[in-house]
């Protein structure tokens, strides 16, 4: 069982008040506690099973502008007691920084609202291996698949955010995950490809036959696959790469790129960065949503956020210190998004891969070709070759690139959207970028 | 040395009893004690943003039988924890017949020394050198817009108890110093970043006022690609630099080259054995035995000692790099790759030092043979999809080459390429081979380790371009 709340809270005021009497001026503590089972299955056999349990606590002391933090896995108290020793002592010796301090009293959420994240369900490992068992038939059912990976991951967590000005809260949560691999052989190729479901209830995951089917059916289609050649050209990214470029979006706009300078985004809040129809929107109070809170990390309220309207951008992700840098309130954001979507577009996904005579739709990127910085964007992808709204073969070993800034301003969504994980896009289409290959 | 059972209601006994009892029936298997130490000071923006310390303590307990494992971990020493995870593996093992094999080679050669880096220096001199950093590149050019310089820092110390009471022991520094500088001109900005570090005190890294040079190298860097172009798009010869550019070789030989993939035959590489799948001239060893660099380990994360795995000679596949498990299922030995982030991760086979080894030629004669083409001298990072053999890697600073000659610098760009049959488009390699400066960290199965890399200068007869410029 996971730690309840009443551990994790006398532990986090043990650490406050010891934080004190060394000579804290404030202090911040989250401590938690995940326990998570995981089964893996290979070729229609049990592979590893694995069970974590993992204790942990971060603790932040201020004394007056200066800060230091310390954490641990090993929560006994006299190693607490060493530790806030040490984080005391190099505080005092780190310097000053202006903006160091806690969240604004006035910020921090009174409530937690109960968004159904907790599912007290344990499955057994033994079922675990049951829906592995169903979910590798239904993948390895075509003679050109090889080879066949799973894993079913469930997952508990609990934690407790408290500071010296009182704020003191948690929640449990919990997450059940279930994803398929397969590879697929033909003369020409081997290739690979997966699907997932990731949800906080038990009864809410794909069902095991239909994950597997999804797995197959995706690295099947990649066989044989073809190298293009180089030229401008639009692209569609599935949902899958398309909500990568959304989080893309999001780093660029963390008030921390923003201070440093260090964003392509920086000085660009009120004016237009993409076309008209776009709007994006990160709401944390979707019931049984993956990204749901009350609180961000360091305990300021969290509302729902337009943070592009119309194309324009409207607000930038803003936590207590980048806050007090750029004169701006924290609007709870401190550690990211919570649940980040692209608003629905106009046009149907059909409607969308037949627009160009001929496109490319992308359904991996491998790499880390995002610059924040400058805004230039080029990965390796694998797709397909798309003519006339037809899926003509698979195309991979081809690059593509552009950036962001023109990017943005040339896309389209479809209207496909789905809340499956807790940052999601509609498929989107991206006229005039470059791909590489022969 | 750490005593994992100083502060535990467990004695050293007791465990070792129950990690007999526990694997009695398996083919392999061992309770894993780690201890980990670690800081960061950074310094961001003018100020000392970050100065932090963690402290890590669990163990984790495996058990091997046939092809499956059963691992348990937690951050408790103590009989009830021990105990919850014995239970655990024992009912994924019910049916367990192995048996265990108790051999495991020894020696007494060491890598580095025991020392903890963090208490080496003094958290007043690592700010002072940080804040020297951040004055010598703001004084250096009025471009220069952001600095952001860290100190990281760690002692990890780990014992294995193997079923029977064999007990191994490990005690592993490892520190890197890194800076990062961003300039502004015209209404254009670039980053560059460069970084050193290995198993020793950062002092050794920092003599003579070694931490100028690593500033203007980064400075260097990003004033380079200030001037950068577009970079080309399309397949082309490309000329390789020496030392972290093999990150290349990790990414597009390395992992396909890991026992796991290779048993479970989803690695391109998995019946190459013996063959040839390298240009003549091109030999690729991983090495864990190099004094202090970053990948090399006295023993793997099983107790076995690691050394120098030859992996490709003169162009033809000779060995993979196996952990226990993976050479048993395979019929050949542990080549003590074996290595996890920390006590939370499974044993996977992975890479150490990954170093193409040098030939005759010189880089100007490389750079002479292209026509068109590029110039890469240094990577951001790599990814490989094992399966299809496809790798990429960013370049950090690159140039186009023009007739025979070196010219503009170009924008970040991705190459992509195909494992199995880039080695063979290797036409030259060069006589100066050269080890990274201590900065790369592998990821694989959401696990990451520090590692080596080391190359000559190479060159590529076609690899494809991932830029703007048609």
């Amino acid at each position: 069982m996971v730690k309840d709340q009443e551990y994790l809270e006398k532990k986090a005021s043990y650490c406050l008040d010891l934080a004190k009497k060394l000579g804290a001026t404030s202090t911040s503590v989250n401590v938690g506690n995940s326990i998570s089972e995981t089964v893996n299955f290979r070729n229609k056999k049990l592979d590893e099973s694995n069970r974590s349990d993992n204790l942990g606590i971060d603790i932040t002391t201020f004394i007056g502008k200066k800060k230091s933090s310390i954490s641990s896995s090993n929560l006994q108290e006299d190693n607490l007691n060493i530790l806030i020793e040490k984080c005391i002592e190099t505080t005092k010796n780190t310097p000053e920084d202006e903006f160091n301090s806690l969240p604004d009293k006035d910020l921090l959420a009174q409530e937690v609202k109960d968004f159904n994240l907790y599912d007290d369900t344990h499955l057994e490992n033994d079922s675990k291996a049951e829906y592995l068992t169903r979910l590798e038939a239904a993948a390895s059912r075509d003679k050109k698949i090889v080879n066949t990976e799973s894993s079913f991951v469930e997952n508990k967590s609990n934690f407790i955010l408290a500071n010296s000005d009182g704020f003191c809260k948690g929640f449990k949560s919990s997450s059940f995950v279930a994803s398929s691999i397969a590879v697929a052989k033909d003369e020409k190729s081997m290739e690979r490809d997966y699907e997932y479901t990731h949800k906080c209830h038990l009864n809410d995951i794909k069902n095991a036959e239909e994950l597997g089917k999804k797995a197959a059916e995706h690295t099947l289609r990649k066989l044989s696959p073809k190298k293009i050649g180089s030229e401008k050209i639009t692209i569609i990214f599935d949902k899958r790469i398309a909500k990568g470029i959304l989080s893309i979006f999001a780093s660029a706009i963390s008030a921390s790129a923003i201070s440093r300078g260090t964003s392509f985004l920086k000085d660009k809040i009120n004016q237009k960065i993409f076309s008209d129809t776009v709007n994006i929107y990160d709401k944390p109070d979707i019931f049984k949503g993956q990204g749901s809170r009350s609180f961000d990390s360091e305990g300021v309220k969290t509302d729902t956020l337009k943070l592009v309207e119309q194309g324009v951008l409207k607000n930038y992700l803003i936590d207590t210190y980048n806050g007090r840098k750029l004169n701006l309130k924290s609007n709870g954001r401190c550690g990211g998004t919570s649940n980040l979507y692209f608003e629905n577009g106009k046009i149907i996904y059909k409607d969308l891969i037949s627009s160009n005579s001929k496109c490319l739709y992308i359904t991996e990127t491998i790499g880390h070709g995002s610059n924040i910085v400058t805004g230039d964007y080029s990965v390796g992808a694998t797709g397909f070759l798309i003519e006339n709204g037809e899926f003509k073969h698979p195309i991979n070993e081809i690059t593509i690139a552009g950036n962001f800034k023109d990017m943005f301003q040339n896309l389209t969504l479809a209207n496909d959207l789905e809340f499956e994980y807790s940052t999601n896009s509609p498929t989107m289409m991206i006229e005039g970028m470059v791909v590489a290959g022969k | 040395m750490s005593n994992f059972f100083d502060k535990s209601d467990l004695n050293r006994n007791e465990a070792e009893t129950v990690v007999s009892d526990t694997l009695k029936k398996c083919d392999d298997g061992e309770l894993y004690l780690e201890n980990s130490k670690s800081e960061s000071i950074l310094l961001d923006d003018n100020k000392i943003k970050k100065s932090s310390y963690n402290s890590d303590l669990g163990f984790g307990f495996r058990a091997v039988s046939g092809e499956i494992v059963a691992y348990s971990h937690s951050n408790e020493i103590s009989k009830n924890s021990l105990k919850q995870s014995s239970e655990n593996l024992k009912s994924t093992l019910k049916s367990a017949k192995g048996n265990y094999d108790y051999s495991i080679p020894k020696s007494n050669k060491k890598y580095y020394t025991n020392i903890n880096p963090i208490e080496e220096k003094t958290l007043n001199s690592k700010i002072e050198i940080l804040n020297k950093v951040n004055e010598y590149l703001r004084k250096k050019d009025n471009n220069v817009q952001q600095v952001t310089a860290n100190f990281s820092g760690e002692q990890k110390s780990v014992e294995i108890i193997r079923s029977g009471g064999e007990t191994l022991t490990d005690v592993r520094p490892l520190v890197r110093f890194n800076v990062s500088v961003m300039l502004e001109k015209n209404g254009r900005k670039e980053s560059g970043v460069y970084g050193i570090g290995g198993r020793q005190s950062y002092d050794d890294y920092l003599t003579n006022d070694n931490w100028k040079n690593v500033c203007d190298e980064a400075f260097r860097i990003a004033s380079v690609n200030l001037d950068s172009k577009p970079a080309p798009a399309g397949e082309m010869k490309v000329v390789l630099g020496p030392g972290w550019p093999a990150i290349l070789i990790h990414e597009a030989i390395g992992h396909g080259l890991e026992g796991d993939f290779n048993r479970k035959k989803t690695s391109a590489f998995h019946n190459l054995m013996g063959q040839k799948v390298a240009s003549e001239g091109v030999t690729i060893i991983d090495d864990g035995t190099l004094d202090n660099r970053r990948g090399s380990l006295t023993i793997d994360d099983e107790g076995t000692p690691t050394e120098k795995t030859v992996l490709i000679e003169n162009g033809i596949l000779k060995n993979f790099m196996q952990d226990r498990l993976n050479a048993r299922l395979m019929k050949t030995r542990s080549t003590g790759s074996g290595r996890r982030e920390n006590y939370r991760h499974i044993v996977l086979p992975r890479m150490r030092n990954t170093m193409m080894l040098s030939g005759k030629q010189t880089q100007d004669e490389m750079i002479k043979t292209v026509d068109r083409g590029i110039f890469a001298v240094s990577f951001g990072g790599g990814q490989v999809d094992i399966t299809s053999g496809k790798f990429v890697f960013n370049c950090t600073e690159a140039y186009e080459i023009i007739n025979g000659k070196i010219g503009s610098p170009i924008k970040g760009a991705t190459l992509i390429g195909d494992g199995p049959s880039i080695l063979k488009e290797v036409s030259m390699v060069g006589n100066d081979m050269m080890l990274d400066p201590g900065i790369g960290t592998c990821g694989k199965a959401g696990q990451g380790v520090p590692v080596g890399v080391a190359q000559p200068s190479i060159l590529i007869n076609k690899m494809t371009v991932g830029g703007t410029n048609l």
